[in-house]
């Protein structure tokens, strides 16, 4: 097996660039995660938000990722370095499935628990972190491993812009037409999907309510 | 327990309206005094406004006219949280949360108002008992029960801070026949050692004539008439003689309420 053979010997670098790949993923889902989910909630609860915050991170998701990053690079601060560049990109695309997420699991919350909350006389904010956020839990947690999955495919364009990550070695035998090279960044790529997606998926079920 | 004429009424609706904001007008014109330890049933068909008037209560609404008072004050002008912590509500639907163990609904106001470990256990005790259900039951998840004892948890939950009014929105509506028989004689037999003032909402007249110690009849968001069960068949109101007819002409409330 050439690739594995190849793999082996630069195993060195697959470690660095598998390295700043999770590392450019996990940054952008936890800032996915903080921005999206209270927007999710904002728009559950204000109908009057749903609209354009949802609306807002659809066109988001209608933006080539080449395009997007290549409007990104001439933004002062952000154009400096690459992977400031990336994150906030797969931040971006990273929004919609966890506010639409949290936004469905919120409003799938059964309607005679809210309101026997209310009527016990729960304030908003312990009606919000013991009975909605706890039951919308595993919603919003598949929510999360949509975005991981399409951000570890996404990253790999950032190599694109010089951001590192496992699209380097995609990018270069591209250049060279060397298929190791290609798989050599693309194995590892599908590995960390395949492996984000599992796990998530354990946990998502492991959360599920009764 | 014997109200005095100078104590004011646990719940009084004084001229209540409520319309939603698209204009439709669900009450209006509602003036009624529920006396402390009574339990006062408003029956009604499916839009008569009885849920709404309870609703008010408690205040998950708004009344858009006249005023609803609890003890004698405004709900306009209490502590919306404070009013609902000393009110227990029970509907339906039980609503009880899926994710807590019957031990932690039961004790959730409890535990939120401060509780000590040691006291919200000895009260989720009693109040288990209470509600006729084993202790064993505590550590269950409310998927893992009965829809009878679920509706029993959904009580000893209302029960838990020990609240002065307790309102019942077709709490056995969703029963089999059986169970809602066994659970309203219990009703009974809570009611007389527990002596809470209740507001039991049903449309189900022999519900109302076994439970209530005052029935008021509603219809189309308006208040027809309020009557202890006893004159109620022999009012001759022609709503409450149709009612009578569909529930059977038989229904003498001494004989209904059987033993309890």
């Amino acid at each position: 097996m050439n690739v594995f053979h190849f793999m082996l010997q630069n195993h060195e670098q697959v470690l660095e660039l598998t390295l700043e790949h999770l590392w450019m993923v996990g940054v952008s889902t936890l800032f996915a995660v903080l921005i999206g989910i209270p927007l999710g909630i904002l728009s559950a609860h204000w109908p009057v938000w749903n609209r354009p915050v949802l609306g807002t991170a659809n066109i988001i998701q209608t933006i080539p990722s080449l395009a997007l990053f290549g409007f990104l690079l001439p933004v002062p601060w952000l154009g400096e370095r690459a992977d400031r560049l990336a994150i906030l990109a797969l931040t971006l695309y990273a929004l919609l499935p966890v506010i639409r997420n949290t936004y469905t699991g919120i409003r799938g919350v059964d309607p005679a628990v809210v309101e026997a909350g209310r009527g016990m006389g729960l304030t908003g904010s312990q009606l919000l972190f013991q009975v909605e956020l706890p039951l919308a839990l595993s919603v919003i947690l598949s929510g999360v491993r949509v975005a991981v999955v399409v951000s570890v495919g996404l990253a790999t364009i950032a190599a694109a812009i010089g951001a590192g990550g496992l699209g380097e070695f995609i990018f270069r035998g591209l250049a060279m037409v060397n298929n190791q090279l290609i798989l050599a960044g693309a194995i590892p790529a599908a590995i960390l999907a395949l492996s984000a997606d599992f796990g998530l998926g354990w946990l998502e079920k492991r959360l599920q309510p009764q | 327990m014997e109200p005095t004429a100078t104590q004011s009424p646990a719940i009084e609706f004084r001229d209540v309206a409520f319309t939603l904001p698209g204009g439709q007008q669900l009450l209006s014109g509602l003036n009624l005094r529920i006396e402390r330890g009574e339990t006062l049933v408003l029956l009604g068909r499916s839009g008569s406004g009885k849920t709404t008037a309870l609703k008010l209560i408690n205040r998950l609404l708004i009344p858009s006219g006249g005023e609803v008072h609890v003890n004698g004050q405004p709900t306009a002008e209490s502590d919306v949280v404070r009013l609902r912590r000393s009110i227990g509500y029970v509907i339906q639907d039980v609503g009880l949360f899926p994710h807590f163990t019957v031990k932690r609904n039961v004790s959730l106001v409890p535990r939120i108002e401060g509780w000590a470990d040691e006291r919200v256990h000895q009260r989720v005790e009693e109040l288990l008992q209470m509600v006729g259900l084993e202790p064993q039951i505590a550590s269950r998840y409310p998927h893992q029960l009965s829809g009878g004892q679920r509706q029993r948890v959904g009580v000893a939950r209302a029960l838990a801070a020990d609240p002065a009014i307790l309102l019942m929105d077709e709490p056995f509506g969703a029963l089999d026949a059986l169970t809602r028989n066994q659970l309203q004689r219990e009703f009974l037999a809570l009611q007389q050692r527990l002596n809470k003032t209740v507001v039991f909402v049903t449309h189900d007249l022999r519900e109302a004539l076994r439970l209530g110690s005052r029935i008021a009849l509603m219809e189309g968001g308006r208040l027809i008439t309020v009557l202890p069960p006893e004159d109620f068949l022999r009012c001759g109101d022609p709503l409450a003689t149709a009612y009578a007819q569909a529930f059977g002409e038989s229904m003498d409330p001494a004989t209904n309420r059987g033993p309890s």
